[in-house]
Formats: structure tokens, C-alpha cells, sequence
């Protein structure tokens, strides 16, 4: 057996059982394994996809949430604006009325007071003009008893009158 | 770690330089190196060991087909001297006899093919059954659990069917890659094993044997010839880009270059294995030409150390086969626009 001349038996049992290790490992080994292999990539990229895509979603979402929590945020603002706005025009209005109110007592007061007086005057006029009646009768009776004695009388009662 | 292979290397120089010993003391020069060049040839038998005068050898059967007496088997112990067991025209068996460089020959010098079971054919396999056992129970963990994470045999064979897929294949062969890489897992595993298998003491150097890388080399030469596109052959043919005068020395050149790719396979595992083999038997005989301990203890270090580069080796040449392999074949597949380049 030379070193550097092939033998042909080698040559021949190496390509037949090269061959048929070929047939076999390429049938049942490689072939289910190469599937397998690829199945399994195929199934963690759709997965790191997926893993991708969720990502993206729960982004999406929490965007989604921030600007609905900001819509809310700035709806509430106005609401409370509005609802402070409402709250001061009705203080106001109160107010306006309350005012309005005591200003019509007062004036209703000040009417009835007026009429009050006008007739308290009403009376004293009244009054003084049956006193003065009075007066005159009695001045008149004097009259006719004394003269003197009349006009002390008169004096008398008008300095009551001025006294009163 | 270190320290114990030391340990162990020492304890295993002295025990083979105490058995040895005797055998080779007493040869002349020759016979104290020969067995260097008989491990690294293949044989009609396959011997492990020598004590004084026993040979422990498997005898092998030897295959013979000649035109005239058809197909015949014999055993290559048939062809030995039953005291010595050596080989030699003078022990002739049914016309044939196997010379003392153990080359089958026939009497009457009438032609003949040898298909004999060798030593490395045995070699062969044992290398494709592990490889084989291996693969199939690799494949068994897929069928069984689906695309699963690897286990067991199938997370020592997954990593480099990703490897030679990913790394080999994809890379040189391009988009059309995937009809090869059954191909190419193949090939890188066989190498791998015959290579790592080979440096076991007592086994036969099979991914050494011209015979083994010439079929693998023909193998791919084969693959890649048939797989040519048009561009292939159009590069070798008529070449773009040159003028026609030039084509009367390119196309010769192109030619030759479709055998020297396979040729410089073969050669390249071939060498680099037997090289190897041959260096680390080297060591071994130092010990029986100087005969002496201290020699004995050295050399087996240096034998320890080349081991380990060895297996770098193995799997270097197993990739780098693979890798060429799968160059050759992107080569004659690659659609390319080739108006510039060249």
C-alpha cells in the first residue's frame, strides 16, 4: 500500500459508504433537522414580532391613555370654570337682588312712613283746627262776659300754644 | 489540570518505553522508525500492539475482482506466515499474495481490482456508524419534541449544522445555499470525525489516505461541475473581458483550474493529516532510537503538546475543506453581472 497511489478498494468502499451515509444522514438527519431548525427561527422571529408589535400597542395605548387623561384634565378645567363662573354670577345676582330688595323695603318704608306722617300731620291739623275751634268758642264765650278778662284769656292761650 | 496530564504523560512514557523496549532495542535503525510509515499507510490487516513476539492484529477480508475468475474473497491471515505473521511473496494463497510493503499482488501478473475491507475501509466505518448513531439520534430529539431547544446529541450536532449552514454555506454559496447544506454538514462532520477518531492510539488514518480525500475531493469536484450555470462555464470558455487571442492561453488556464480546486482538497486534508500522524510517531521514535529514559519523557510531552495542536487541526481542515468546498460550489452557482469586473 503506497502513500501517494489511492487504492482502488478504498476508493470504492469510500464512495459507496460516503454515498449511501450521504442518502441516509440527508433522509433522517439533516433534512428533519434543517426543518426543525428553521421552524423553530421562523417561530421565535414571529414571536419577537409579536413581542414587537405588542410592544408598539401597549405605546400606542399609554399615548393614547395620556392624551384622554389630558382631554379629561382640561375638560375638568372647564367645567370647574365654568361652574366657579356660574357660582360667582349667582353670588352676584343674590347680591344684585338682596340689594334690589332692601332698597324696594326701604323706599316701601319710606312711602308708608311718608304717609304716615302726612297723615299724623293730617291729624294734627286736624287737631289744631278743632282746638283752634275750641279755642275760638271759648274766646268768643269770654268775649262776652269781660273784655279784659277775653284778652288775658287770648294772651293766656296763646302763650300755652307757643308753649306747647 | 495541567499538572495531572503532566503527571499522566510521564507515567505513560515510562510504561511504553518499559514495554517497547525490548521489542525495538534490538532492531536495526530501520525498524525503529518503520512503523511510523506503516501506521500512516493503510493495511490488509489491522495491528494494535506487539508483546516480544505476539502480534495483536485483526485480520481483515481481502476483496478481489479479476475478468477471468469473477469475484473472491479471502482473509489476509490467508497471506502470512503463521509463526511471524508477516507478508510475503513466498506465502502466496489461491494465485495472490500480499509483498512485504503489503501490496496485494497475483502470481501470474494477470490484472486484477482490489475492493479488499483495509484497515482504513474499517476505519470508515466506524467513523460513519458513530457519526451516523450520532446524527440520527440528533434528528430523533426533533421528531420526538417539534422545534424544541436542543438536548443531548442534538445540542452537540445543532451548533455546527448552524454553524456550516450559517457560517459555510450562506456566506459562500449565497442565495442558493440551502440545496448544499445537507451536503456540506455532511462532509464537515465526516472529516471531523475521521480526523479526531484517526488520532486515537491504534486507529487507522483514514482522512489521511489520498484515497479518502481524492473521493471526497471528486465528490465536490462533481457537485460543483454539475451545478455550473451559464455564467460558470461562460467564465471558463470564453472569458469576458479578454481578447480572443488571449482566450488561447486563458481557457486552457481556466481549465486546468476546474481540477486543481479538487486536487488542492485532496492534497491539502491529505497532507495536513498525515503530516501530523507522522510528527507525533516522529516523538515516539525518538525514544526508541536514543533509548533512553529522559528522551522517553520528553518526547512524550512534546507527543501530549502536538495532540493538542492535532485537534486544532482536525477541525481546521475539517472547516477548511467545507469551506473551499462551499466556495467552488458559490463559485459556479453565483448569478453575477460580471461586465466589469475580471
Amino acid at each position: 500500500m503506497d502513500l501517494i497511489t489511492p487504492g482502488s478498494g478504498l476508493i470504492f468502499w469510500q464512495l459507496l459508504g460516503f454515498l449511501g451515509l450521504l442518502f441516509i444522514l440527508i433522509k433522517f438527519a439533516w433534512k428533519p433537522m434543517l426543518a426543525a431548525l428553521e421552524e423553530r427561527e421562523s417561530s421565535i422571529e414571529n414571536a419577537l414580532k409579536a413581542a414587537e408589535t405588542a410592544r408598539n400597542e401597549m405605546a400606542n395605548l399609554k399615548a393614547e391613555n395620556e392624551k384622554l387623561l389630558a382631554e379629561a384634565r382640561l375638560e375638568r378645567d372647564v367645567i370647574l370654570k365654568k361652574a366657579q363662573d356660574a357660582s360667582n354670577k349667582m353670588i352676584e345676582d343674590a347680591k344684585a337682588e338682596a340689594s334690589k330688595q332692601g332698597a324696594q323695603m326701604i323706599e316701601n318704608a319710606k312711602a308708608v312712613i311718608e304717609t304716615e306722617k302726612k297723615a299724623a300731620l293730617a291729624e294734627v291739623k286736624t287737631q289744631v283746627a278743632v282746638l283752634t275751634l275750641e279755642v275760638t268758642e271759648k274766646l268768643l264765650r269770654k268775649n262776652l262776659s269781660d273784655e279784659k278778662a277775653q284778652k288775658e284769656l287770648v294772651d293766656e292761650f296763646i302763650k300755652d300754644l307757643k308753649l306747647n | 489540570m495541567t499538572r495531572k496530564l503532566l503527571a499522566l504523560s510521564i507515567l505513560l512514557s515510562a510504561f511504553l518505553l518499559g514495554f517497547s523496549n525490548p521489542t525495538f532495542a534490538a532492531g536495526s535503525e530501520e525498524d525503529k522508525t518503520s512503523f511510523i510509515m506503516h501506521h500512516v499507510k493503510d493495511s490488509h490487516e489491522w495491528h494494535f500492539a506487539t508483546f516480544g513476539h505476539t502480534h495483536v492484529t485483526l485480520p481483515l477480508p481481502v476483496i478481489v475482482y479479476s475478468g477471468d475468475r469473477g469475484l473472491e474473497v479471502f482473509m489476509s491471515s490467508n497471506f502470512q506466515n503463521h509463526e511471524t505473521h508477516e507478508f510475503g511473496k513466498e506465502y502466496a494463497h489461491e494465485g495472490y499474495y500480499i509483498d512485504e510493503h503489503d501490496h496485494l499482488g497475483r502470481v501470474d501478473e494477470a490484472s486484477f481490482v482490489e475492493l479488499s475491507i483495509t484497515k482504513n475501509v474499517v476505519m470508515m466505518f466506524i467513523v460513519m456508524f458513530i457519526l451516523a448513531w450520532i446524527a440520527l439520534s440528533a434528528a430523533g430529539h426533533y421528531k420526538k419534541n417539534g422545534a424544541v431547544a436542543p438536548k443531548g446529541a442534538a445540542a452537540l450536532i445543532e451548533p455546527i449544522v448552524i454553524f456550516v449552514r450559517d457560517e459555510i454555506a450562506k456566506n459562500s454559496i449565497g442565495p442558493k445555499y440551502k440545496k448544499f447544506v445537507p451536503y456540506l454538514i455532511t462532509l464537515f462532520l465526516f472529516i471531523w470525525f475521521g480526523n479526531l477518531l484517526g488520532l486515537l492510539p491504534g486507529a487507522a488514518n483514514l482522512t489521511g489516505n489520498i484515497a479518502v480525500t481524492c473521493t471526497l475531493a471528486v465528490l465536490t469536484f462533481i457537485i460543483t461541475n454539475v451545478n455550473g450555470n451559464k455564467d460558470y462555464w461562460k467564465h471558463v470558455f470564453a472569458t469576458p473581458g479578454v481578447p480572443i487571442p488571449m482566450l488561447l492561453i486563458i481557457v486552457p488556464v481556466e481549465i486546468i483550474g476546474l481540477f486543481t480546486k479538487p486536487f488542492a482538497l485532496m492534497v491539502r486534508l491529505f497532507v495536513a493529516i498525515t503530516a501530523g500522524h507522522i510528527v507525533i510517531l516522529g516523538f515516539i521514535a525518538l525514544a526508541f532510537i536514543f533509548e533512553s529514559y529522559t528522551i522517553g519523557v520528553v518526547s512524550t510531552l512534546m507527543v501530549t503538546f502536538i495532540n493538542i495542536i492535532e485537534l486544532l487541526v482536525a477541525t481546521i481542515q475539517a472547516y477548511v475543506f467545507t469551506l473551499f468546498t462551499a466556495m467552488y460550489i458559490g463559485g459556479a452557482v453565483a448569478e453575477h453581472a460580471h461586465d466589469d469586473h475580471h
